[in-house]
Order: structure tokens, then sequence, then C-alpha cells
């Protein structure tokens, strides 16, 4: 198992392709995507690698995301996430990935929050009918109908599709594939939408219930000379 | 210039068409590449266009009205399709509309549009 990427949501469009397809695509930026720590299994029971994207200002970060960022020798990070690796595929503190970690054709799994919906009815919430619009309903034609049976239950079940907050919640978009990538500008495009509004932080992985293509790189696809030439201005800085 | 914005210029830069200057109204003629099995040809469709939507950027449309042995038939084109191998202005027309969804209720006569006899195309700057 490969670490997955922290991305940035830039927005839609759509791509003209040779045969005449045109593609939706979404754009999804890897901004300065490094490896923040690791975790392993004597230290801490699991493998994992800790990514951090973005640019923070220092003075608005913790002391103790600081201290956190100056031990790995990096810039402060915007927003930092988890992912479970195999104890091979543990990569270096301070590297960074670059967009060429996925490959053209490759089926991702992309997961972030959902825009907020607000309090919603059962039609928008479930995709419920709703009521009649006619035949003697009143008031209530958005509503949902029965919630259960008589006295015998005597109770609404448990997880009962009813109104109520939608949205906001974290998602995860399966299968989506990657139409396109640009290691220069971190970019990788992705057909279809995904979770989130544009702005929004969202983490790229491989499919869950796709094989892995050839050639896909392990234990990631690395930016070699940038790295080379941040980590001795990051360490004058620290 | 923003990500996206400038990931669409970049696109209709290598696509390297040039869409000639054309509005609602207009006669034009689309050459449409059509597949039949392996073989390829250019097909021509020709009509009036009575709507161009969503700007002239990648995203843009638009839409070519035509009698066809007495019925009409729409086809909506996107601008910078890969399909589309022509499209040529075949016709000035003279509206006032920048949709011409009534022609769809017209029939003979009065689904005509009186050609602009004075026709200046804009500079380079706006197309």
């Amino acid at each position: 198992m490969r670490s997955g990427v922290i991305a940035k949501k830039m927005g839609m469009t759509r791509l003209f392709m040779e045969d005449g397809r045109q593609v939706p695509v979404t754009v999804l930026l890897l901004d300065s995507l490094q490896v923040v720590a690791q975790r392993t299994a004597d230290k801490d029971g699991y493998t994992a690698v800790q990514l951090g994207a973005g640019t923070a200002k220092a003075k608005r970060t913790s002391q103790a995301m600081r201290g956190h960022f100056a031990r790995a020798n990096v810039a402060p990070k915007r927003k930092v996430a988890e992912f479970r690796v195999s104890p091979e595929n543990l990569i270096p503190v301070g590297s960074e990935i670059s967009a060429e970690h996925y490959l053209a054709g490759q089926k991702v799994d992309v997961s972030g929050i959902s825009i907020g919906k607000g309090y919603a009815g059962a039609m928008k919430r479930h995709n419920f009918g709703g009521l009649r619009a006619s035949h003697g309903v009143s008031v209530s034609h958005r509503s949902h109908g029965s919630t259960g049976q008589c006295q015998d239950p005597g109770k609404v079940f448990k997880g009962k599709k009813m109104a109520g907050h939608m949205g906001a919640a974290r998602i995860t978009t399966q299968n989506l594939e990657v139409v396109r990538t640009d290691a220069d500008r971190g970019l990788i495009m992705v057909k279809g939408a995904v979770p989130g509004s544009k702005g929004g932080w969202v983490t790229i992985k491989d499919a869950v219930k796709r094989k892995l293509p050839d050639g896909v790189p392990f234990p990631a696809a690395l930016k070699m000379a940038a790295a080379v030439q941040e980590t001795p201005a990051e360490g004058g800085e620290a | 210039m923003n990500l996206i914005a400038q990931i669409e210029a970049e696109q209709i830069a290598a696509l390297g068409k040039t869409i000639p200057d054309f509005k609602a109204g207009d006669t034009i003629r689309v050459g449409y590449k059509v597949t039949e099995g392996t073989r390829s040809r250019v097909q021509m469709y020709e009509g009036v266009c009575i709507s161009r939507k969503n700007g002239s950027g990648i995203a843009g449309s638009f839409t070519v009205r035509k009698i066809s042995f007495g019925e009409g038939v729409e086809r909506v084109f996107p601008l910078y399709s890969t399909n589309i191998d022509s499209i040529t202005v075949v016709r000035r027309g003279k509206v006032r509309r920048a949709k011409l969804y009534y022609l769809r209720d017209r029939r003979g006569k009065s689904a005509r549009i009186s050609e602009v006899t004075n026709y200046k195309p804009k500079s380079d700057a706006a197309v």
C-alpha cells in the first residue's frame, strides 16, 4: 500500500480529446506537498506517513505545530493528513511529492468535505418522492410519508431516513479516472466531480476496488531537484 | 488570470482552431467529422445559428437550426469540438435578439431573416 496525496480543488473545466470526446475534469493542485512525519510500527504501532500541503503563516501556526514542522525541517503547512502505508513504502521526511505519483488512466478514490446544504427535507436529502399534488393533500406536498407501523413496534426504527442536516460530511467518490497530470505545476486532472467546494482540501488515494496499474512509482513520485533546493532555505529559516 | 482560466486558454491555443466571427441569425455551414466503421469523412450541416451559449471560451457552444425534409432539426455544437472540421459563414443575418427561439414556431415566409448588407468585421482585439 502506497501513500495518497493531499490536493486542493481548483475547479472544473473540460478537455477535448483527439478522438472527438470531451471530458469533464476537476483540476486538483498539489501545493508544496511534503512529508512531515513518519509513523512506525515500533513507535506508534502502525506505519503511515504524515503529509502536509499548502503554506501557512508561521505566526498563525500554533507553537506546538511550529515545533512539529521545524523538526521535519519543512515550512508550516496549511493542511496535514496521514496516509497508512506498508513499511517498505515509507517516504523520507521532507521529501516533496510530485503529480507524477498518479498515471493517466489510473483510477483513484477522492475524499473531501461535501458542500453543506443545511437542514434539508426528505425529498432533497434522500430522494423521496413527496406526496401528491392533489387528491386531498394539503400543505404537506414535500413531506415524507409514514415513518413506520402501528402499536406493534410502537416506535420509529433507528436510521429511518428523515429530514435533517445534509452535506458538510466527509464523502469519498470512488473510481474516478485520472485523465492527465502536469508535474511542472503539480496538477492532477480527474474525470468528473469531486466532493467539496473550490479551494477545499481533498485527499486522493489509489482506488481500493481496482488493481494498481503497472508502472506506478513506489514508494512515491518525488520532486528531487526541488527537495534539494528547498532544504537549505528552510534550514536557514528554522 | 486564475488557474482554470489559464488551463482553458492553453487548451484553446493547443487546439489551434480559428473560429469565424458569427452570431445568432447568421447562416453557417459546419463541417462535422463522422466516423462510419473505420472510414471517417466530413459531413456538412448548414443552417441558421439560433443561439450562442457560454461565451467564446472552451465551454462555448452554438445551435444550428435547419429545415430538413419539412422537419425542423437543431444541432448543438461545442465551439472547440475536435470533431468540427470547419465553420464557414454563408450569410449574415439581421436580427434583434441574441436567441432566435421564436423561429421554432414559424414556417416559411415568416421564418426568413433579412441579410446584413453593410457587415463590418470586428477589430482583431474583439475576436
